[in-house]
């Protein structure tokens, strides 16, 4: 493969490196510390930070802005750009908006819907899905397109991702799911936190079956846990998780002063097993509000250092 | 058909009190079907009305008339001649019966005594549901007969979501996943193959997007 856009984290893909991101969430009001405070402690053990875009519904200052933020520190981010709150317009001009900024990493989601957040009385979008959102940055970058035809004067260089949950349902069309994005046009792949490992092995496996792994990178997710009590949240609450028994008991079977420790033993054996599974081609580490576990995380699972300039 | 609910009997209150002589007006069309707005709601919601200007001792006068439907000219007209008597209308048909009334008797206050919801089906006696948001351009053919657009709550016409759980959608376990009766349906009819075609971007404006939309059928217009 030879690389399409000044990404650095496609440029660490493509050379066989394992990659690493991380995310960051942006703050409940318009302090930019609150990010580039995060995006400082974590930046020297990642490739790329994802800015979530109001993420679980709730209002907070932009995805965009929140990039521009890194952009302004050196650091390469990933926009994350949920179909939930933008049309088509709002959608094209925020890509133009980040790539005016030199931005080249995008991830499209649908959003969670907004029934979770701080607003679930307000309207939605959905004029795109997350497949036709792919589609749309793919079209914009390659032919210099806008959706209504007419060209892009600069088009937007990015490197093109989406997530996949391969725990969510129905299982069988999880792969065929993954096969869809890939013919949209998608690049990169970030997965939902991983838990159940036998189950994203039979996904990784299936996908290797249909050469899958080839076309895309895949991105392991991984999250660590706090407490026995958000082992047991994200089992029961979050829709699509899948976190089995036995690492709810492993978690609640140390006393509640370990149990961070043993979250991030847990996280780091997940990284250690699925280097080994083949079509992982890097690792995005999610530590929700808990970024200043990110460097450890990263150097026990042998991640770190991170590559040099390419 | 158009599937309504009855509006709290308070709403109503407030919306009549201060007139006379009130003609709550039903439809014997949806409304009747689910139990919102047909002859038998009228005469419910009459009484109690009744009832609570006679507690208040307030002196009100209620007539009770349903129509065949409220979305024609034709039997709108049925009530042309006793419309001077009333001060009031409160309309039992759904948003469209209710506007029509508005648009036919001009002078007249017109109010709805319910909340229309939605296109939907009966599932069971008591328990109705959506099935179509009416977007004017049908994609039913691809999605196996099952609408995401109406069903899903993110309106994905490529799901499911990350969120489908056990054949439930994110927003509800009381809700299907419409997702996932689709791959389902698809593998019933042996089209499972079919998932893998990605829906293009749909044009929205034949849909609320474009603005008030009207159908002109010149073949069948006098």
């Amino acid at each position: 493969m030879s690389t399409k856009t000044p990404s650095r984290l496609e440029k660490i893909l493509d050379s066989g490196q394992l990659a690493v991101t991380s995310e960051c969430g942006p703050p409940r009001g318009s302090d930019p510390e609150a990010i580039t405070k995060k995006a400082e402690i974590i930046k020297d053990h990642v490739d790329a930070i994802n800015i979530t875009d109001n993420q679980t519904s709730v209002t907070r200052l932009s995805s965009l802005a929140a990039c521009i933020h890194l952009k302004l520190m050196g650091i390469e981010s990933t926009l994350q750009m949920v179909v939930r709150d933008r049309n088509r317009i709002a959608l094209q001009s925020d890509i133009l908006g980040a790539a005016s900024f030199d931005i080249h990493n995008i991830l499209c989601l649908s959003g969670d819907h907004q029934m979770f957040g701080d607003s679930p009385q307000g309207q939605n979008v959905f004029d795109l899905d997350s497949m036709q959102l792919i589609q749309t940055v793919r079209l914009m970058r390659d032919e210099g397109k806008f959706l209504g035809g007419d060209d892009i004067k600069r088009p937007p260089k990015m490197f093109v991702g989406a997530a996949a949950n391969p725990f969510a349902d129905p299982f069988e069309i999880r792969v065929p799911r993954l096969a869809k994005k890939i013919a949209a046009g998608v690049e990169f792949i970030q997965t939902q936190c991983i838990y159940n490992l036998d189950k994203f092995e039979l996904w990784m496996k299936e996908a290797r079956d249909r050469g899958l792994h080839e076309k895309v990178y895949i991105l392991a997710g991984v999250t660590p846990f706090k407490s026995a009590g958000m082992a047991k949240y994200m089992k029961n609450r979050v829709p699509g998780m899948d976190v089995p028994d036995e690492v709810v008991k492993r978690m609640a079977g140390v006393p509640k002063e370990n149990q961070p420790e043993e979250g991030i033993d847990i996280c780091v054996e997940t990284i250690q097993r699925l280097k080994e599974c083949e079509g992982v081609r890097g690792f995005h580490v999610m530590a929700i509000e808990w970024e200043e576990k990110v460097p450890e995380i990263v150097e026990r699972g042998g991640l770190y250092p991170r590559p040099e300039d390419l | 058909m158009i599937v309504a609910d009855k509006k709290p009997i308070e709403e109503i209150i407030d919306m009549v009190k201060g007139y006379r002589k009130i003609l709550i007006l039903g439809c014997n069309e949806c409304v009747t079907v689910c139990e919102a707005g047909g002859k038998k709601e009228v005469a419910v919601l009459a009484s109690a009305l009744r009832m609570y200007f006679m507690n208040e001792g307030t002196k009100i006068e209620m007539d009770e008339i349903t129509l065949e439907r409220q979305c024609d000219h034709e039997y709108l007209e049925e009530i042309r001649n006793s419309m001077d008597q009333y001060d009031a209308v409160v309309s039992l048909a759904c948003g469209v019966g209710v506007q029509f009334m508005a648009e036919k008797y001009f002078g007249s206050p017109i109010y709805p005594g319910v909340n229309t919801c939605f296109m939907g089906v009966t599932e069971e006696r008591g328990v109705w549901s959506e099935r179509c948001q009416g977007c004017g351009q049908c994609i039913l053919d691809r999605t196996a007969g099952i609408c995401p657009i109406s069903r899903c709550a993110k309106r994905l016409l490529n799901g499911p979501c990350g969120g489908s759980t056990k054949g439930k959608c994110e927003i509800s376990k009381d809700l299907d996943c419409a997702w996932q009766i689709i791959i389902d349906r698809l593998k019933e009819l042996d089209r499972l193959d079919d998932y893998e075609e990605i829906a293009p971007i749909k044009d929205w404006s034949t849909e609320r997007a474009g603005g008030p939309r009207k159908v002109v059928r010149e073949d069948v217009r006098q």
